[in-house]
């Protein structure tokens, strides 16, 4: 086979303008890719994020304590329910098949509340991206929450990013030994920590931190925990702001949702620029304010020069705004070099006119409607939500049956839900069809209707035969209501019965 | 080693074999793919020594582990078995009556009647007992060997001309077939099993055959015709919705003359005595008609 792979000439194409020089050959680059490695990727080169101080990083702190502290929390809040409840606050109870949260009660035929949560989180963030960029990615994202986490105890066992590289780059030695076995440990033991607190979701979280560890939990917590050690070891250790950039479709997303007036991590280049190094003393005129000290670069976690403008790769983290403030205030220079800013406000200073921020936008406007017309339809769903559900199925299969003294017969399958926590008394009533009798199979008919008592957050399948005289079936599919009281309210059900045509015989 | 054979247009090494002028190229193979088949030849080695492997004359290796599929089903099954055991113990106690009675008795006999006869009854009977021709129908309240839950019961585990000595046996004679009658009086009985159900039919005829009826057929059939569940001898007077083998003239004069009766097994022989109980209350509680 002969077939010249496309990736090759990338590479080659990748190469060529990196070395500034005489464009190479494709062959010459492929060799070089040889001698590197396979040519299969391109290699992840190395990022040594700087720490840095200032405001973005400290609400990045505490916004990293109070997303972990709600992670990490929330399985352990008791909740008081009726006995023989789970008494915790929230659980997805997949034996139970019930999905509390607080003092709200789902049931699986109700998943429609999960997929509008799922909506309102959606547009949520599609009106904050649109107004304030990808927030959601510098400081709220899991993948940055917990990388930060990892980068911090990776600063503590191998100090910051001059003494990391220097560390990188050294011989094997019993001092990078300990310092990289004890980093890899810390990140394990996390990692754990996070697929050990995912499982109490779905446990009552007592018995089964007691369970867990005598090897008596459900294999599926096993498998979650391990699983989810593994992702989380994988992701914040070693893949990191690989993730952001090659596997979330978030950012290519975002691309739609951001316009010339989102908020971005901005470098103010009509500010900036001509950039270059400046001596203490030299005078600020007739250039900008970058002295290129390469310091917004150094503390991005992502790896990348906001001076090239809005990218794919940013997440809006802002640790380049602090680290660009801290040179600012050194040169005695006005801070926000680098701040939240937008591309409009941008060319606005340097056409030398006042920048607008206008909130409300076309995109803006509409992300807002809706997100208020499905919060406000979740809300009425939930607030009418009824304790009690009933639905009626007919049988197929005999659709009818012909007694010997010529009544027909149906039968009925209801299903009576009692969402509540107390016993339930109902009456089974039947509407519609003159002379019809009910029974239950192996009971006497009778055109009273049927008592029945359902217990509590159970469904009732009730059987139901319903017989006709010959006399009232006029046609092959009359209407029949069942109607189900209970408790001073009705819930109505209506449904067909069928016989042949009865006069045709 | 020989010079590398590069190809001039990529660089990439080819294997330096050429066929009509086609060389191949002789890229590496990717970390990932090479990782995984060195993973996989371990895995097979592991494998090999753990779990039943390598077949001999006679037997095979049974590996460390001593793993038999088929002993792992058997197993199941076992466990099964032990369990219906356990959950139809109640139904052995209990009589049909009470477990029809007993909502959760009879909800599980629902369950393990719908089952066993899905898979074994609606075979001829139709998913939903509603038969055919020359199959019952289950489900309209008319019995030919009787309704009752302990008739049903009994129907069930001895079946009908199954050869079992319990089974019910009796068989309608091929009237025509066996030479009985001749045929003009198959014609008389057929108007007169017409004229039973007060359908029109010629009066001559039903006045020939009235003694020819008491002779041959009253002795099952009933004086009457109203049929006789002990040897299974339908109703002749209903009209005949639910005849087994029709009820037009042709319908009856072919029966009268070749005197049809299907088989059905003794399902005892196959099934314990829980499963039929279940089955019965499951066939009675969902048929119209007749109580027990």
């Amino acid at each position: 086979m002969t077939v010249v792979i496309e990736r090759n000439r990338k590479a080659g194409a990748d190469a060529t303008p990196a070395t500034g020089g005489a464009p190479i050959s494709v062959a010459e680059a492929t060799r070089a890719k040889g001698r590197e490695g396979s040519g299969l990727y391109r290699k992840r080169t190395p990022i040594y994020p700087k720490l840095v101080h200032g405001r973005w990083r400290t609400i990045k702190w505490a916004l990293l304590i109070v997303t972990l502290g709600i992670y990490y929390s929330t399985p352990w809040i008791r909740w008081a329910r009726p006995a023989g409840a789970p008494q915790q606050a929230v659980l997805v109870d997949f034996t139970g098949r019930r999905f509390y949260f607080f003092s709200i009660e789902l049931w699986p035929q109700e998943v429609y509340f999960i997929t509008g949560l799922l909506v309102m989180a959606a547009l949520a963030l599609f009106l904050v991206t649109s107004l304030f960029g990808r927030l959601w990615c510098g400081y709220a994202c899991p993948q940055t929450v917990w990388t930060d986490l990892y980068i911090a105890v990776e600063r503590l066992f191998e100090g910051d990013r001059n003494a990391r590289m220097k560390l990188d780059a050294s011989k094997w030695s019993f001092d990078k030994l300990w310092r990289k076995v004890g980093k890899h440990a810390v990140w394990l033991v996390i990692a754990f920590s996070t697929g050990g607190a995912w499982i109490f979701y779905f446990h009552d979280a007592p018995t089964l931190l007691k369970t867990f560890w005598v090897g008596q939990a459900p294999m599926t917590a096993y498998v979650s925990a391990g699983v989810l050690t593994l992702t989380t070891y994988g992701l914040a250790g070693t893949m990191r702001e690989q993730v952001c950039t090659y596997m979330c479709p978030w950012p290519r997303i975002q691309g739609a949702m951001i316009d010339g007036h989102s908020l971005q991590v901005t470098y103010r280049s009509d500010r900036g620029e001509p950039r270059g190094p400046h001596k203490k003393g030299q005078s600020w005129e007739g250039r900008g304010d970058c002295v290129d000290c390469n310091q917004c670069v150094v503390v991005c976690p992502m790896g990348i020069d906001i001076r090239n403008g809005g990218q794919i790769e940013c997440i809006n983290c802002g640790l380049c705004i602090d680290a660009c403030n801290e040179i600012m205030v050194r040169l005695e220079r006005p801070t926000g070099l680098i701040a939240y800013d937008t591309d409009e406000a941008v060319a606005a200073r340097r056409a030398r006119q006042r920048p607008v921020y206008p909130l409300v936008r076309s995109r803006t406007i509409y992300y807002g409607v809706a997100l208020t017309a499905v919060s406000l339809l979740m809300a009425f769903g939930l607030a009418t939500r009824s304790p009690v559900d009933f639905a009626v199925l007919r049988d197929r299969n005999p659709t009818f049956v012909r007694l010997d003294d010529g009544s027909v017969r149906d039968g009925y399958t209801l299903k009576i839900e009692n969402r509540s926590w107390e016993r339930r008394a109902f009456q089974v009533s039947l509407g519609g069809l003159r002379g019809a009798t009910m029974q239950t199979p192996g009971a006497a008919p009778s055109a009273a209707p049927l008592s029945v008592t359902v217990e509590p957050n159970q469904v009732l399948a009730l059987r139901v035969l319903v017989t006709a005289p010959p006399a009232s079936l006029t046609a092959q599919s009359e209407p029949l209501i069942f109607t189900l009281s209970g408790g001073g309210r009705a819930w109505r059900n209506a449904s067909v019965f069928l016989s042949s045509d009865v006069a045709a015989q | 080693m020989a010079e590398r054979d590069e190809d001039e247009t990529s660089g990439v090494e080819t294997t330096g074999h050429e066929w009509d002028g086609i060389r191949e190229f002789d890229t590496p193979l990717p970390r990932w793919w090479l990782i995984i088949f060195y993973a996989s030849i371990a895995f097979a080695v592991i494998y090999w020594v753990l779990m039943p492997a390598w077949p001999l004359i006679t037997t095979n290796t049974p590996g460390l582990l001593h793993y038999s599929e088929r002993a792992s089903v058997m197993r199941e099954v076992a466990a099964m078995r032990a369990k219906r055991q356990a959950e139809g113990a109640q139904l052995q106690r209990a009589t049909l009556e009470q477990i029809e009675k007993d909502p959760q008795m009879q909800a599980y006999a629902f369950a393990v009647g719908q089952s066993i006869f899905g898979d074994n009854c609606a075979v001829c009977h139709g998913q939903g007992g509603l038969g055919g021709k020359g199959y019952p129908n289950l489900r309209e309240g008319v019995w030919l060997w009787g309704g009752s839950l302990e008739q049903i019961q009994q129907t069930i585990t001895y079946g009908i001309r199954s050869g079992d000595p319990n089974a019910h046996n009796s068989q309608m004679p091929a009237f025509g077939r066996d030479g009985i009658l001749q045929p003009s009086q198959i014609d008389d009985l057929t108007e007169y099993v017409v004229s039973l159900s007060h359908r029109p039919a010629d009066a001559a005829a039903v006045a020939r055959a009235a003694p020819l009826f008491q002779s041959n057929c009253a002795v099952c059939h009933g004086a009457g015709g109203t049929g006789n569940q002990l040897v299974g001898a339908p109703n002749l007077a209903d009209g005949g919705r639910q005849w087994l083998y029709g009820s037009d003239r042709a319908s009856i004069h072919d029966q009268i003359w070749n005197g049809h009766g299907g088989v059905m097994p003794a399902w005892g022989r196959r099934f314990d005595a829980n499963t039929i109980k279940a089955l019965a209350v499951y066939i009675h509680a969902n048929a119209g008609g007749q109580a027990s």
